[in-house]
């Protein structure tokens, strides 16, 4: 590395210019090199130290024990359902509003996405056990009609009680991410496949979903990332009682539960890699659907 | 009464429907409209029952109202909301003045190094508030900087793990900006004019990017009121364990705090949307769930 910076310089003319200009980005460097870069750097060593400070990869094979390996499975299955239904349904939605519903229902709708993306973490669990929790209004609506949900195996509190309340907030960030790529579906390309005879299936077949696929997968990429950061919802609504990753790195921050401090650094590693590896497919689609929603 | 309302609703929806036939889009049928209607209600439901049902479960109290008059004599109530918005306000300010003397610079001077910055403005998208608030309390928890020992250095990590998770649309927001101005000749004649660099970045560049900043401004307040990971962690009086606690002694006014964090939500937002009409930048990126 000082190699490295010794040499830049001087294969550049005019090295005191060089120096100063960096001046000017100093303050961003020590303030993110001091709470992002450096706390980073510390998870990762501390990932490959074991309790003696001695290297070890033992961290990250322990991720494959019984608790951090379920707490993965349940943080990528919940994210993926909800990505999946989040994406499908409010592409849906965003579309049905854009192309068929009147013209102010459209802005109405992105501002009220817009709080309800950011409507999460503990209103948002309390809200839905106040609806469909044990005492929950829905719940004794339904029970008055005789089909209490909790008689016939339903709890808000298990996965699929998750996934319904991070639905609320996955549906409405699909519909502010999407919006854009359905405005850039061109009239000109419905008129111009209806004139030379495609049907409505054939539009979207070969014209619309080809174009909108990278759009229609990038957001849905960005959606599953959105849920498995999520902490405070399923905190909330579980009590700390699932085993996903967020909540397992809770637990481990307070109370050291894998027993191992070294083992919380690579339980903490492995989510950053997964959530690195799906914003470099992001980045990837998005610019793939730049080529025509321009 | 029910009768007059359901009829009312049923004229709603005939006029709709008659509305719908007479300007057929493009020749489309109407089946498919009527399920993009399904649809489209089907998302209004549900995304109002929550509500309706936190209001509902918040007027249990007796006598009505209770909930919210008990919550607004609460002084805790006060003192957490408080807390979280002074918080907020100096999160925007750090922000702020990290962001846009940056974002100009790579702009003017260091394009060069944009791949940089843009890559650590975008770590926290990889970097959850629940694996940031871990490295924070790991790292500054001894010496030789141990923030966590006192009060105000929580806060001020606290602080600057908000500031960190403001990154991302911080400098987008501000890029944006800057992308619509003409930097380099504003920046120019404002030199020759004999401006130095805290006039030119205070006095020029900033009133240009007013509505840049104050949606940014609103998202980071709105994230950072609701935010709970971070606080609950560095063991803060915010809002968000504020409310979270609320639960075990008062149910009624949890219920009632919930729909009045909603409704700052709601605030934020409009603002948002009130100042993004007109121009085309938006910015949609949410915070910590």
């Amino acid at each position: 590395m000082p190699v490295n910076a010794q040499g830049a310089p001087k294969a550049r003319p005019g090295r005191r210019r060089f120096s100063l200009t960096w001046l000017g980005l100093v303050p961003f460097l020590v303030f993110s090199t001091l709470f992002l870069l450096i706390p980073t750097f510390y998870l990762i060593v501390g990932s490959f130290l074991d309790s003696t400070g001695q290297f070890t990869l033992q961290n990250y094979a322990g991720l494959t024990k019984e608790i951090p390996l379920n707490a993965y499975k349940t943080s990528i299955e919940i994210s993926l359902v909800t990505a999946l239904a989040g994406g499908l349904f409010g592409f849906l939605m965003a579309y049905a509003v854009i192309s068929a519903g009147p013209r102010r229902f459209r802005s109405g709708l992105m501002t009220f996405s817009g709080v309800a993306s950011n409507f999460a973490g503990v209103p948002l669990a309390l809200a839905f056990i106040f609806t469909i929790g044990r005492a929950g209004l829905l719940t004794g609506l339904l029970a008055g009609l005789g089909i209490n949900p909790y008689d016939n195996g339903f709890s808000l509190y298990s996965k699929l009680g998750l996934e319904i309340v991070y639905f609320y907030f996955q549906l409405p960030l699909m519909i502010l991410i999407i919006a854009p790529a359905i405005d850039g579906l061109k009239v000109e390309w419905r008129e111009a496949s209806e004139n030379m005879g495609a049907q409505s299936w054939q539009f979207w077949r070969y014209v619309a979903l080809p174009v909108l696929m990278p759009s229609l997968l990038g957001s849905m990429i960005l959606l599953f990332g959105n849920a498995f950061g999520a902490q405070a919802t399923a905190y909330q609504l579980t009590g700390g009682f699932i085993n996903l990753v967020t909540i397992l790195i809770g637990n481990q921050l307070t109370g050291d539960v894998l027993h191992n401090t070294g083992a919380g650094y690579a339980l903490a590693m492995g989510m950053v890699g997964i959530l690195a590896m799906t914003l470099i497919a992001y980045q990837f689609l998005q610019r793939r659907s730049e080529r025509w929603l321009r | 009464m029910t009768m007059g309302g359901a009829n009312r609703l049923g004229q709603g929806i005939e006029a709709m429907q008659g509305k719908a036939s007479l300007t057929p889009s493009k020749g489309r049928k109407s089946p498919l409209r009527f399920g993009w209607w399904l649809i489209f209600w089907a998302g209004v439901l549900y995304f109002f029952l929550p509500l309706l049902g936190t209001f509902v479960f918040s007027m249990k109290s007796i006598p009505l109202f209770s909930a919210y008059v008990g919550v607004l004599q609460d002084p805790k109530f006060y003192g957490s909301l408080g807390y979280s918005f002074i918080v907020g306000i100096i999160t925007i300010a750090v922000s702020i003045g990290l962001m846009v003397p940056t974002a100009f610079w790579v702009r003017l001077r260091m394009p060069r190094a944009r791949p940089y910055v843009e890559f650590v403005t975008l770590m926290p998208f990889v970097i959850p508030p629940v694996v940031l608030v871990f490295g924070l309390i790991s790292t500054y928890s001894h010496a030789p900087l141990p923030f966590t020992w006192t009060d105000m250095g929580s806060t001020a990590l606290l602080t600057f793990g908000y500031v960190v998770l403001s990154f991302p649309y911080m400098y987008r927001a501000v890029d944006t900006g800057l992308r619509s101005m003409d930097v380099q000749s504003l920046t120019e004649a404002a030199q020759s004019l004999g401006a130095g660099w805290f006039r030119i970045l205070f006095f020029v560049i900033l009133p240009n990017l007013r509505v840049a900043l104050l949606s940014g401004a609103f998202l980071t307040l709105a994230i950072v009121v609701g935010e709970f990971t971070m606080a609950l962690f560095l063991a803060r009086p915010a809002f968000g364990p504020y409310l979270a606690n609320l639960g075990s002694t008062k149910p009624y006014e949890q219920a009632a705090v919930a729909l009045i964090s909603f409704g700052l939500t709601w605030i934020a937002m409009g603002f948002i949307a009130l100042l993004g009409r007109g121009s085309r930048s938006r910015i949609t990126v949410t915070g910590a769930h």
